[in-house]
């Protein structure tokens, strides 16, 4: 089968993504969308920050244009650039002009990953000017009332380096998103990967064992994410230890004993 | 071509030295017979081990070589060395006797050595063992090694035998660890310390109780861990199997009766003391390889001031919490609520049942008057721990702390002040043990050297001024060289942004034009000012021998150097080293990491005093942990020294040398250069083989010693 492409502005979400609310975080969304109001979110990694972003684009029925920050991601990978084509230069518009001019939700995922010169185009977007300045054409662009900027940042575990400035983060409404307490971490991974309640449940306390672990050991404890890994492996006939052990232990630490520690949790509860 | 054996005459001569029989009169003959049989290679090994132990004690070397065949009849060669250097360990912490006894009791070490080759020890699995209790949850529990070689448990700490080897392979024996850490574990978690003990053993015959009880809670624990972790149940079933604990089980009419009762889902101590009297005092089953002992002591002593002290904290924070609350609630937030006793929180009931709220105790939560007040994270370890004493929140503990209620410093621990330690008889309390390398035996000898840090008091003098003005024109050229240092420019090209244009890039992205390529922007060349991230850490020689003129020149060396460093930015730090033998190594801080420098340190450099002799090793391992905390890019550890290291011990010549290079050596696999300056004319001699060919300056005139220090560190930084 041929997979059919699309331009991301052009691409809307059809099926509403499952996400399971904590709090009201989508009412709260909504409202700042309303209000042109730039947002934040916080969290751990595999919380569901990004299935959030997906939900909400098929709910305000905006196509979402996601962009994972890097490094390396420069503004004018975000803004555009001028090609060569045929003799001739063309400007491109990148991720962020295009939301912009089409009233998209643009994500930057893990924002303060970018480099610092990337703030500089998302200030004046932040704000109540909602304006993308684009140095190199020498033009502004006006967001339409559609678009909606959403940055994504994990204060756990970055650099002091890599810390967000207070003039970046105090543009934004900050949503904060944390793993769902047990009941409901369980039901999200029934919901996602159709294993029975028992697994799940012994899932989340696994997953719960690791994140007592965070800080004495690891850096991080298993992600909502991971554990949805493990229930899909889990319910494609791997055996439950084997398939913490390949989701979850060896793609949370490298270091030998933790790794075995963990192992013997798991095996303690399956 | 097998080398031929050692004759009698030569193996007799050889033993003669390792045995020093001249003075020590040990006779050579019967061990030499011995030996003259084997074959080369164990002639060798034999031999080679004997010079290793001699160089420890003579006697205990004979000793050796008198059981070395039949050791090597029992164990491999490898197990025959590690038997050797337990005997050579034994000496150092204990003496002659119970290192002649290991020797001796050569059966007894056969059979550790069979356990050790199939047991679980410890000391390997417990970085698995830790994480894995750790995991499990409750209280922050420890593991630590049992003295008497019993399982049991205090209620923060659980102590495991050294070794276990109850069953063949080790694995099983891995297995037993964890199910005894699990079930020391599901003791504290499920309330079997909750037990009035004193009341339920008022009786005649309390061991015979204590059996009972013992029996009664395995049955309801494991009930317990079969449901919390299923896997590891199913473990222990089989190591019930495996070392046939299960035989001797009886079947007591009341005890399936029993059985039922504890291992309803809600079953908790008062269950188990309603069956205290339905068994009867012969048939209960026996103890099983993971049930551990009940050391009530300890345990009453543990938890009595644990929980006096969690009570006191708790209150206290319950307080604070009030008085947070009012302030927000009040309409004069800047004045302090007063918050007494009569103050009380109370415990939000949810729909959970109490049984989930003692496996979770993180969903209790606390209410003020009915507003619920947020929790932090610290005291929601507080509460988990109290939980686990009592099961509850006790109503007692929800009275915020009136002021002035409590004296917390009676709950923090007793900090010494290293200066008193020295006031009594010498004791390792309060210091940081660290190992020491034995060239001869090629071991270490373990926790061997107790270094404390000291104080150093400043002396407020003229010696800073007088020496800023002697040096007064060395410290301007000084400065020069370092702020050209300091601005060193990196001209960095293809650079988005930049002062000038890049025509290398700009060819490059023309011929890519030509081509149909994208043009890349990355066309500026910029200066950019390198960025030093280094941590530097001077170890100054404060050794008898440095008295006078050494002294003056070291301290007027690091204040020169303290001026100009300050000027490039670099972390450094300053400590002064001296000791009189292993037990009394001394560390002079001068200048942590995190001091500014200052007057105060100033007057702490110009205190630096010569004391008594030079142990270099132990620093060298001391100053590799500090190191370890320390993030940057470049670590270098500077040595000022005016000679060998040297000890009033043993610790001299080639033994201190070998220490030293040893700890060197761990230092540099830890990512630390280290850098000896030294005055003594004869380092050429031993430096090198310490430090490496290149890591070593001698100067010649001592007087030099200011200006060369600054100039080698400005060459080892750039």
């Amino acid at each position: 089968m041929q997979s059919k492409a699309l331009k991301p502005e052009e691409y809307f979400i059809k099926d509403e993504p499952y996400y399971q609310s904590v709090g009201d975080e989508i009412a709260i969304f909504e409202a700042a969308y309303k209000q042109a109001l730039p947002i934040l979110l916080k969290g751990p990694t595999g919380c569901g920050k990004t299935r959030f972003m997906e939900h909400m684009a098929w709910r305000l029925k905006r196509p979402l244009i996601t962009v994972s920050c890097h490094d390396d991601l420069t503004a004018s990978d975000l803004v555009g650039r001028f090609l060569i084509s045929g003799g001739e230069t063309v400007w491109v518009d990148g991720p962020l002009a295009r939301s912009v001019r089409n009233g998209a939700i643009c994500y930057l995922d893990e924002i303060v990953e970018a480099r610092k010169d990337t703030t500089v185009v998302i200030h004046p977007l932040a704000d109540d000017r909602r304006v993308l300045p684009m140095e190199k054409v020498g033009e502004i662009i006006e967001a339409t009332p559609d678009f909606c900027l959403a940055i994504s940042y994990n204060p756990g575990y970055q650099s002091v380096m890599k810390d967000l400035k207070q003039s970046t983060r105090q543009r934004f409404v900050a949503l904060e998103f944390d793993y769902p307490d047990a009941a409901l971490e369980a039901e999200i991974i029934i919901k996602e990967t159709g294993i029975d309640a028992a697994t799940a449940g012994h899932l989340v306390k696994f997953a719960h064992m690791t994140r007592d672990l965070k800080g004495s050991g690891l850096d991080e404890g298993a992600s909502t994410r991971l554990l949805v890994h493990a229930a899909k492996l889990i319910h494609e006939g791997i055996s439950p230890v084997t398939a913490c052990k390949t989701a979850i232990s060896q793609a949370i630490t490298d270091d030998a004993d933790m790794m075995v520690a963990m192992h013997e949790l798991s095996s303690s509860l399956f | 071509m097998p080398r031929p054996a050692l004759t009698f005459e030569e193996i007799i001569s050889l033993l003669d030295v390792y045995y020093d029989a001249e003075f020590t009169f040990i006779k050579s003959e019967d061990a030499t017979e011995l030996i003259v049989k084997q074959p080369r290679s164990t002639q060798d090994f034999i031999l080679n081990l004997c010079k290793r132990i001699a160089a420890t004690n003579e006697e205990l070397a004979f000793q050796f070589t008198l059981n070395s065949i039949r050791a090597l009849e029992s164990m491999d060669q490898h197990m025959v060395e590690a038997w050797a250097m337990t005997a050579t360990d034994n000496y150092d912490r204990k003496g002659l006797t119970p290192a002649m006894s290991v020797i001796r009791d050569l059966d007894n070490y056969v059979h550790t050595a069979h356990i050790n080759a199939c047991g679980a020890v410890l000391d390997e699995e417990i970085s698995v063992l830790l994480p894995f209790v750790q995991g499990l949850s409750g209280r922050k529990l420890k593991i630590a090694e049992a003295e008497d070689n019993l399982a049991y448990t205090d209620t923060e700490t659980i102590f495991l035998p050294a070794i276990t080897a109850l069953l063949e392979e080790s694995k099983d024996n891995f297995l037993i660890y964890k199910a005894t850490v699990a079930f020391l574990w599901a003791q504290i978690q499920f309330g079997t310390f909750r037990l009035p003990f004193h009341e339920v053993l008022d009786c005649k015959d309390p061991e015979l109780q204590l059996k009972k009880i013992t029996a009664l809670e395995t049955v309801r624990l494991e009930a317990y861990i079969k449901r919390e972790l299923p896997g590891l149940y199913r473990d222990m079933q089989i190591l019930k199997q495996k070392t046939a604990d299960n035989n001797t089980q009886t079947h007591h009419d009341n005890w399936q009766k029993v059985i039922d009762k504890l291992s309803a889902e809600n079953a908790d101590i008062d269950d188990t003391l309603h069956c205290l009297s339905l068994i009867d005092d012969t048939q209960f089953p026996v103890s099983c390889c993971y049930q551990g002992v009940l050391k009530l002591d300890q345990v009453a002593d543990v938890m009595q001031k644990r929980i006096e002290k969690e009570k006191a904290y708790f209150r206290i924070t319950l307080s604070e919490m009030a008085k947070e609350s009012m302030k927000k609630n009040s309409d004069t937030p800047d004045e302090e609520p007063e918050v007494d006793s009569d103050t009380t929180f109370a415990v939000r009931n949810n729909d959970s049942n109490e049984n989930e709220q003692q496996t979770n105790p993180g969903i209790i939560e606390l209410e003020l008057e009915g507003e619920l007040i947020a929790i932090p994270d610290h005291v929601k370890q507080l509460m988990t721990s109290i939980v686990v004493d009592f099961g509850e929140i006790p109503p007692e503990h929800l009275h915020a702390a009136g002021p002035g209620e409590y004296d917390l410093k009676k709950y923090e621990e007793d900090i010494l002040n290293p200066n008193d330690v020295w006031q009594g008889t010498y004791h390792e309390e309060g210091a940081e043990l660290y190992n020491e390398w034995n060239f001869k035996r090629q071991h270490y000898h373990k926790n061997w050297c107790v270094l404390r840090e000291l104080e150093t008091e400043p002396k407020y003098d003229d010696f800073v001024t007088d020496t800023l003005e002697k040096h007064k024109g060395l410290l301007k050229s000084l400065r020069r060289t370092f702020e050209i240092l300091r601005g060193e420019d990196k001209l960095l090209k293809k650079q988005v942004h930049g002062d000038d244009i890049d025509i290398d890039a700009l060819v490059e992205a023309y011929g890519d034009v030509k081509s149909g390529m994208e043009m890349t922007d990355r066309l500026f060349t910029k200066m950019h000012k390198e960025e030093r991230n280094v941590a530097v850490m001077f170890m100054v020689d404060m050794s008898g021998s440095t008295k006078g003129w050494i002294n003056e020149a070291e301290r007027e060396s690091l204040i020169l150097l303290s001026e100009v460093i300050q000027i490039l930015g670099d972390r450094f730090a300053i400590y002064g080293f001296s000791g009189v033998t292993r037990t009394r190594c001394e560390l002079y801080k001068i200048k942590s990491f995190e001091e500014e420098y200052n007057d105060e340190i100033k007057g702490r450099i110009s205190n630096i005093q010569p004391k008594d002799y030079t142990r270099m090793g132990v620093f060298i391992r001391h100053m590799t942990r500090i190191f370890n905390d320390i993030e940057a890019s470049t670590k270098l550890l500077i040595t000022l020294s005016d000679g060998k290291p040297d000890d009033y011990d043993t610790y001299r010549g080639e033994y201190g040398v070998e220490d030293t290079r040893q700890a060197l050596y761990e230092a540099h696999r830890d990512g630390i250069h280290s850098y000896c300056i030294t005055i003594d004319e004869e380092a050429r001699d031993y430096l090198p083989h310490m430090y490496g060919a290149a890591n070593y300056s001698v100067i010649s005139d001592v007087a030099q010693l200011p200006l060369k220090v600054s100039d080698i560190y400005r060459r080892l930084t750039t």
